[in-house]
């Protein structure tokens, strides 16, 4: 049957714009994977019933305007210290649950401090950290995350270990504080993986609410204007050479292993 | 005993602490930096979450402690910081964006040394940074200098009134005398914090979650649209005018006669009060004003008082800050001149006393 016959006879409608996901135009390049983490959030919040007492947390970087797309409350934060104003969000009203949304920049360069700290202290948050490996707002430099030998407008012959140091792989380093219970990195390439991140996201707002420590899920995404690549390529890219150094998978859950 | 004025012998940081609890201060967020540390550890000694349940936090740096200023103010909630000169100078861009926000906060500076690492003695080297806006963009502080340990408790409470009238961030810029020394204190009576139905009802803009709101809150200083962007600048520039035409605050001492005027703040204005009565037991007739506001500055009052002074002395402890704002207001109607000690001296009244006949009267 065409999709036309389904609506001829009046079928049902199995899926439609997340309820709390505003009908704005998004600005994101076609093929980026904010959108896709955009929208299970949306879902998640609204299917745990956090609507009323969800606070996000937005970068600076290209989802600084996340605020304009899901419908909840939010702060939008100084350029890598989501984590700090997460806090003292969290910290002041027990109530509220509190995540932030931040790319690899924002995470992992300016605002590394801030990250291992809340970490650290186990703050009750959830950290979404978007690892593209690039600066895509400021048009496409090197971020901490940029791979070896990848081209950016900074790294215009490729990174080099000597010059420009080593990929940082910060969601390993986040899952040896002992505030993180559950330290997770997902994709959103293929409808698999973004199932798998959704019940990544689910978890760790459950933990938040809960009050069982810090949640960090990483999810690569991709930049096809930064990498400038086709949006199928750039999946293409991104599964033979940011997995081998960010492979996807679950890298600690306590919340699971006290069960 | 809290729920009545107490009467004790503390620091001024410490008074700074005990008035924050008292207020009903929802939050501090701090870092250690000499000469204000007792702040941050009165508090953690007091443990106001088992009374009053106000959050205290060491932060990881006096950057994230800010920015968790940012996010409580955003929340509507009466949160501060202290630091000292090197801390305030990291908290610049979290400022810039309190004041942006159009947030309240009180923040509290006890002033050391500089530039750079500079010393843990008194100065007030950072009048500039905490008057003329310090991080980027057009934006001010409201300014408050306290002279005594009376004036540490009494400000907190004035600090945040006036934030959460204004939505504007306060400053006490305070010196390492002021934070350090004893003196007897008057605590006020303790305040309930507001509840969660009152900060709602306060501030209908504080991002709280939605609670059945139909419009979601974001707490955000983006504005992509420079016409909107102006906007936004012509707003903030209009609370500063009306903060400016009703905040203005300041003290005289003997300027009913006086041919000359000392202007002074914080510690300055003490030493300069004991100077001017010893310049009186000499026939030199000479009174102070003290700005208590920084910013908005008691220009009006220092017009109104120049064309009958023979001098006016801007005596402060850095190389010449304030006095920029009084010979602004002066306009040349009197002569205005400077004394100044730096890099943690304090001087003593004597040395005032000769910097006014060396400029003035020969």
């Amino acid at each position: 049957m065409t999709k036309e016959e389904i609506i001829a006879q009046g079928g049902s409608k199995v899926n439609s714009r997340p309820r709390l996901l505003l009908p704005a135009t998004m600005h994101y390049c076609p093929g980026c994977s904010h959108g896709v983490v955009h929208k299970l959030v949306a879902e998640v919040i609204d299917e745990l019933g956090m609507e009323d007492n969800a606070i996000g947390v937005a970068p600076v970087g290209c989802a600084v305007f996340a605020y304009n797309y899901i419908d909840i409350d939010w702060i939008e934060a100084a350029h890598g210290r989501a984590p700090a104003v997460a806090t003292a969000a969290a910290r002041l009203d027990p109530s509220a649950v509190v995540f932030t949304y931040q790319g690899d920049g924002d995470l992992a360069a300016i605002g590394t401090c801030e990250s291992i700290h809340a970490c650290n202290r186990g703050e009750n948050i959830t950290i979404i950290f978007i690892n593209n490996g690039i600066y895509g707002m400021t048009g496409g430099q090197m971020a901490p995350t940029t791979l070896e030998g990848m081209k950016t407008a900074t790294t215009p012959y490729g990174r080099r270990v000597d010059l420009n140091g080593y990929p940082l792989n910060i969601t390993n380093l986040v899952k040896e504080l002992d505030g993180t219970c559950y330290v997770t990195r997902e994709s959103v390439h293929t409808p698999a993986a973004v199932r798998k991140c959704k019940a990544a996201l689910r978890q760790a707002f459950i933990n938040t609410r809960e009050k069982r420590g810090t949640s960090f899920i990483e999810v690569v995404g991709t930049c096809n204007s930064g990498w400038k690549l086709s949006p199928e390529k750039a999946n293409q890219w991104m599964e033979e050479n940011m997995f081998a150094k960010y492979p996807p998978g679950e890298i600690k859950n306590t919340v699971k292993e006290k069960k | 005993m809290m729920n009545q004025e107490e009467v004790r012998l503390m620091k001024g940081n410490e008074a700074i602490a005990h008035a924050a609890i008292r207020y009903g201060v929802d939050g501090y967020f701090g870092y250690p930096i000499t000469p204000q540390s007792e702040v941050l550890e009165t508090l953690e000694a007091l443990m106001p979450w088992e009374t009053t349940g106000m959050t205290v936090l060491q932060a990881e740096s006096e950057v994230a402690a800010i920015n968790m200023v940012y996010g409580g103010a955003s929340m509507g909630k009466a949160v501060m910081t202290s630091s000292s000169s090197p801390g305030m100078s990291l908290k610049q861009e979290g400022i810039s964006y309190i004041a942006a926000g159009q947030l309240p906060a009180l923040i509290v500076n006890v002033m050391r040394g500089g530039p750079g690492l500079g010393t843990i003695q008194p100065s007030q080297a950072d009048y500039f940074q905490a008057v003329k806006g310090g991080g980027h963009g057009d934006y001010h502080l409201i300014v408050l200098a306290p002279a005594s340990v009376q004036d540490m408790a009494d400000f907190v409470g004035l600090g945040f009134d006036l934030s959460f009238k204004y939505r504007t961030p306060a400053m006490i810029l305070a010196d390492g005398v002021i934070g350090q020394m004893m003196e007897k204190v008057v605590l006020p009576p303790e305040k309930p914090r507001r509840t969660a139905e009152q900060i709602i009802r306060q501030c209908p803009w504080a991002v709280t979650g939605k609670r059945g709101r139909k419009e979601r809150n974001v707490s955000t200083t983006l504005e992509m649209e420079p016409r909107l962007m102006e906007k936004n600048n012509e707003r903030l520039q209009r609370t500063y005018d009306e903060i400016a035409a009703n905040e203005v605050r300041f003290e005289e001492y003997m300027t009913e006669d006086a041919e000359y005027l000392i202007v002074a703040f914080g510690c300055m204005s003490r030493i300069c009060k004991k100077a001017i009565q010893n310049a009186r037991a000499e026939g030199i007739k000479v009174g102070l004003l003290r700005p208590i506001t920084l910013w908005p500055f008691p220009s009006k009052a220092i017009a109104e008082k120049a064309p009958a002074m023979k001098g006016i002395l801007v005596a402060e402890l850095n190389s010449g800050q304030m006095i920029e704002d009084v010979r602004l207001a002066v306009e040349g109607a009197a002569p205005v001149r400077h004394f100044g000690r730096n890099g943690g001296v304090v001087p003593n009244p004597g040395e005032i006393i000769n910097a006014l006949k060396n400029e003035f009267i020969k």
